[in-house]
């Protein structure tokens, strides 16, 4: 039976971590990620988790760490937010690419320069093609389930990808809600006490992880990861339907909210959806055609899903929270309209770009994402996309006027 | 131990050339999962420069063979040793190791 409690999401996902009965955490703190980590210090340092702890000396090392721990088969966590995920960058790919399903708790922080250690979606987008699978959190509630269920996807010998577990910093790392604790037996039904791995290193059964790659390997290597990632998304949702049956909460790659035969929809990501949830009752109230699709699943890309659930749209407006420098707008934007080219009645898509590091996004400027997007679907705009809360018009995002090609 | 190495040079006999391993054959993580399997790869393709033993100097001292990063010098059973060009990279360690000035570097392209 779940024990209804009040946590911060960062302490819902050092709970989870604990339930998990986790053998290494290898992390270096940073805002706004640092309750993470402090809790779990506490935690193994109090007995209440048999874990070693590695107090690392940087990201790089906390990564590396990780990727030592899961080679000889032990179930390894990390967690870290912005900058410090940009410093972890290269072993990430090391992370994936040998298969490790090390799980990383990510409180996502804007990146500097003006410093920033607020919330946007600029650390995640950086990592968004190194191989991980990607998940995003509304609440604390999901904090603790994505966290727990990460363990147990990435660790199925038909997965063995490492997951990241994104949430926003601040706004759930450090925001205490009323959530669901569930009990350690009924964790156990859901995740093995001990994580199987049939090709950890063990010197009396030598192998080779990580070995060279010449240029007549590298390619089969990477075709065989790939195939597997796309893979992974069957298992993915087998996990979260388990996870349903055991918890009682469903969970699923794409998530309309009275999406069902609405014109103009709200695509985004994170907390920022509940928060949408309500500015949709608001219009449906008026008697607008609007809804909501929260992304929940980053990578592995849910294309089919994505495709379903805007069928009946004649508009999209995407919510990025980072700016693609030089490119179509935000990076969301880019894949939903990618996802969609060339579909039956494609509808319009429009990018929208806010909430950077860590501007607030009331109400009134969803209100106004969805009433201008479905302006600038009928008119066009000049601006490659369009913004919210910033002071000032804006004008500029967009081509200079001269257009250079070679003469013919 | 040695078992062991027995072990591994049984199970390297069985490896395909790269040209013969699709994409489908790769192992989770490209792990390999019969360690050893180096010398079955012709690894001294890269080299610049090649060693040369003259023998007349060698004293046998055996420090070319421990020396060696790459376990390219093989110990022979009159007591000298030869160096293994199918998998010598060509660094050099050698010939600097060397009291007798026994072994020097030439360049690929020289005879």
């Amino acid at each position: 039976m779940s024990k209804r409690v009040a946590l911060e999401a960062s302490h819902a996902c050092s709970e989870a971590v604990r339930m998990a009965d986790t053998d290494v955490i290898a992390a270096y703190p940073i805002t706004p990620q640092t309750h993470v980590p402090e809790r779990l210090a506490e935690m193994v340092a109090d007995g209440e988790l048999d874990a070693e702890y590695v107090p690392v000396e940087s990201e790089h090392s906390a990564m590396s760490a990780c990727c030592g721990a899961s080679a000889v088969g032990a179930r390894a966590f990390t967690t870290t937010a912005g900058v410090g995920l940009e410093l972890m960058h290269e072993v990430l790919y090391v992370a994936s690419s040998m298969r490790y399903p090390i799980v990383m708790v990510i409180c996502n922080r804007a990146l500097s320069a003006p410093l920033s250690v607020w919330c946007d979606h600029s650390d995640v987008m950086s990592v968004r093609d190194t191989g991980w699978i990607q998940v995003f959190c509304q609440n604390n509630q999901e904090a603790f389930d994505m966290t727990l269920w990460a363990f147990r996807v990435g660790e199925d010998a038909k997965v063995l990808f490492p997951v990241m577990v994104h949430f926003d910093g601040f706004t759930l790392s450090h925001v205490t809600e009323a959530m669901f604790l569930p009990e350690q037996e009924e964790v156990d039904r859901f995740l093995p006490k001990k994580r199987q791995y049939q090709f950890a290193l063990d010197p009396d059964k030598p192998m080779t992880h990580g070995a060279f790659g010449p240029p007549d390997m590298y390619t089969e290597s990477k075709i065989s990861q790939e195939v597997a990632f796309r893979k992974s998304k069957e298992l993915i949702v087998q996990g979260w339907k388990e996870f349903g049956e055991i918890f009682g909460r469903y969970y699923y790659p794409v998530e309309p909210y009275k999406a069902e035969g609405a014109k103009t929809l709200l695509l985004m990501m994170g907390s920022l959806s509940e928060t949408a949830q309500l500015v949709v009752d608001r219009k449906r109230e008026k008697g607008e055609s609007v809804g909501l699709i929260s992304l929940r699943l980053w990578r592995p890309f849910p294309f089919e899903e994505l495709r379903q659930a805007v069928k009946d749209a004649e508009t999209i407006v995407v919510f990025d929270r980072c700016i693609s420098f030089g490119g179509p707008g935000g990076p969301v934007f880019s894949e939903v309209r990618s996802a969609l080219y060339g579909i039956e009645r494609m509808p319009k898509v429009v990018g929208f770009v806010g909430g950077l590091g860590g501007r607030d996004v009331p109400m009134k400027d969803i209100e106004y994402a969805f009433d201008r997007g479905r302006e600038v679907a009928e008119k066009g705009s000049e601006e490659i996309f369009e913004t919210v809360g910033v002071r000032g018009k804006v004008e500029g995002i967009r081509e200079p006027k001269g257009v250079y090609l070679p003469a013919k | 131990m040695a078992t062991r190495a027995r072990k591994t040079k049984t199970a390297v006999k069985k490896l395909r050339t790269a040209s013969e391993v699709t994409w489908r054959d790769m192992e989770v993580g490209s792990i390999l999962t019969d360690a050893g399997n180096a010398s079955l790869r012709r690894t001294g393709d890269w080299r610049s420069e090649r060693p040369i033993l003259d023998k007349e100097k060698c004293n046998k001292c055996g420090l070319c063979w421990l020396y060696c990063p790459d376990a390219a010098v093989d110990a022979c059973e009159d007591g000298y040793y030869e160096i293994n060009l199918y998998s010598c990279k060509g660094c050099g360690i050698c010939a600097e190791i060397c009291p007798k000035e026994a072994i020097t570097m030439i360049e690929e392209e020289e005879e």
